[in-house]
């Protein structure tokens, strides 16, 4: 009987989607995302195309992938504002080879893992951009832990039924 | 060599895709000269080429949404369509009246700003626009909205709503634009203090907040004052409403300036419509002027009105007067009246005065005494001073007596004479 090594249960936990989820689901998150900001200023705090990302980087287990995942749903992210087109790519391309990362490592599909590691990422997510704004932009900016920690609980809360649907898109092994 | 790429591979593709990223940042943030400014070309290729995708999507959603809002807002108008028509009307003529009272300043104004040679824009032409979307995240507070450079939409045109200004253009594509909103950290504008006159710039903060960070402390400076466009930045036009002052506090980072808070006149999180200034001119605009002229006339028709006012209030506030001091005088009344009324109706009851007083009847007269003086004509100069006749004990019922002639005047009783010097009544 061949026991499990490393490299084998990695294989056996790594999930596939189909083109079109992979290209749809970002772009629906982003939509989404810009929707529900406009109907309520206060829903801007969340970032829903943070949670897809690190979705799909955990679910693939691929750093390479989750690196580019993250970048193209970052870049994605920053065409839609007033800054810099690459302030949301590198924070989710960091955020995305992390994940996957992890994901290789550590159990990623049970509630608690999923709360805590959206939770991190969150926080992680927020240094990120505060550092590329301070450092790189030039840019006056306080960190406030208050509203970053507000974040991250509110982003952990919403990727828990968010982490269920994409479940159902994961192709059958 | 190929063991070391497939090793770490996963770091390197990280690596390059930061690298990658880290330069297009850096020649984007070295490419706009000011904040705020435009993209460069393959930027704005990029963004337009994601709002092409996305926007049919906003705009989709938008419309089914503004659609079931306007119906239901329709109906719930309706309901109460009479109600708002007669408050609307109330309106209408207090703000005709405010219009009235403003015109003549606003037109000395005008001639006095002519006179100086003022250079003033103001605005001609305006796009109505609705917002179909935001950034999606508060890091960035730009809006994006239905009208484009199809429109005649440019960059930095002024975005504005009836209550103040809300931004400006940043971007604008063939059918969507791109709003960079006042409370954006890369946004600015010159505003103007109300009351002070001061001039400053207004930046965007952190947390969506508006504030002014180039002044020091001066203690004219209160909350609740207005802050009005300046017209300086060349983006809004001058006297735009932009907020009132909320708070002062020092700047920690930026000794000794202070940060002053300022709350938007427009509320900046829930916008559904804006106009774009999409044209200004030098002089009024015709319609202005038509106002203006109108509102002028009818504040002389006003003035003309309260003047006669006035003139019938004082004339019968001099009647009133006149009246109160007649009554006040019973013989110049008693007089006034049968001049006045010379052939009154006898059967009407005359108007009864109230009763004159009368002095007391003198129990101990004296030369002092009403009617103890004989009349001055019966005086003759360098004759001596005869005994003082004492008029004869009145009752109180009597009234003290006429001076009479002095043929008809009483025979004075001879007076013993007496050495000068001495009175007449030092006989004790």
């Amino acid at each position: 009987m061949p026991s499990l090594s490393y490299t084998s249960r990695r294989e056996l936990e790594e999930h596939s989607f189909s083109p079109a989820v992979t290209i749809l689901v970002p772009i629906a998150a982003i939509v989404l995302q810009v929707l529900l900001s406009r109907l309520y200023w206060r829903f801007s705090m969340l970032d829903l195309p943070l949670i897809v990302a690190i979705f799909f980087a955990v679910s693939r287990r691929s750093p390479m992938v989750g690196t580019l995942t993250g970048a193209a749903i970052g870049l994605l992210q920053d065409a839609l504002t007033g800054r810099p087109i690459g302030v949301n790519g590198m924070a989710k391309s960091v955020i995305g080879y992390i994940a996957a990362s992890i994901g290789i490592q550590v159990d990623v599909d049970s509630l608690t893992t999923r709360v805590l590691m959206n939770f991190v990422f969150s926080l992680l997510n927020s240094l990120i951009l505060f550092l590329i704004g301070r450092r790189l932009l030039g840019q006056t900016l306080h960190l406030q832990w208050i509203q970053e920690l507000v974040r991250a609980l509110a982003n952990s809360i919403v990727a828990i039924p968010v982490f269920l649907l994409l479940d159902t898109t994961k192709r059958p092994e | 060599m190929e063991s070391f790429f497939s090793r770490f591979k996963n770091v390197l593709v990280l690596v390059v895709v930061l690298l990658v990223q880290t330069i297009g940042l850096a020649i984007q943030v070295r490419r706009p000269a000011e904040i705020g400014a435009p993209d460069g070309k393959k930027v704005t290729l990029l963004r337009a080429a994601v709002m092409g995708a996305l926007a049919p999507i906003e705009k989709l959603v938008h419309g089914v949404g503004y659609n079931f809002r306007s119906t239901w807002a329709n109906y719930i108008d309706l309901r109460n369509t009479r109600q708002q028509n007669h408050d609307l009307k109330d309106e209408v003529a207090r703000l005709r009246l405010e219009q009235a009272q403003l015109a003549e300043d606003a037109l000395q104004g005008h001639r006095l700003q002519t006179l100086l040679n003022f250079q003033r824009n103001y605005v001609t032409s305006t796009v109505a626009a609705q917002v179909i979307g935001t950034s999606g995240t508060d890091q960035s507070r730009v809006l994006y909205i239905d009208k484009g450079s199809a429109d005649g939409l440019k960059p930095d045109q002024a975005v504005m709503t009836p209550d103040g200004i809300v931004g400006k253009i940043r971007d604008a594509f063939p059918h969507t634009a791109q709003v960079l909103l006042l409370n954006d950290s890369s946004s600015g504008a010159g505003v103007l203090l109300a009351s002070t006159r001061i001039r400053a710039i207004l930046r965007g903060g952190q947390g969506g907040h508006v504030v002014i960070t180039n002044l020091t402390p001066d203690s004219r400076i209160k909350p609740g004052e207005k802050v009005l466009t300046s017209g300086g930045d060349q983006v809004y036009p001058r006297g735009l409403n932009v907020g009132t002052i909320e708070s002062i506090a020092p700047d920690p980072d930026h000794q000794p300036y202070t940060i002053i808070q300022v709350k938007p006149s427009t509320n900046l999180f829930q916008l559904e419509e804006v106009l774009v200034i999409t044209g200004t001119q030098g002089d009024l605009p015709p319609i202005a002027q038509k106002d203006l002229a109108q509102g002028a006339a009818a504040a002389k028709e006003m003035a003309a009105a309260k003047a006669a006012a006035d003139e019938a209030a004082a004339e019968a506030a001099a009647q009133s007067a006149a009246q109160i001091i007649a009554e006040k005088l019973p013989s110049v009344h008693e007089d006034e009246q049968t001049q006045a009324q010379p052939g009154a109706d006898p059967t009407k009851a005359p108007i009864t005065s109230p009763p004159v007083p009368r002095p007391t009847p003198t129990l101990h007269p004296d030369r002092y005494t009403p009617g103890a003086t004989p009349p001055a004509s019966a005086l003759k100069p360098g004759a001596e001073h005869s005994v003082t006749t004492y008029p004869p004990g009145a009752s109180p019922a009597s009234p003290p007596r006429p001076s009479q002639p002095a043929d008809q005047a009483p025979a004075a009783p001879t007076q013993k004479p007496q050495p000068k010097g001495e009175s007449p009544n030092t006989d004790n």
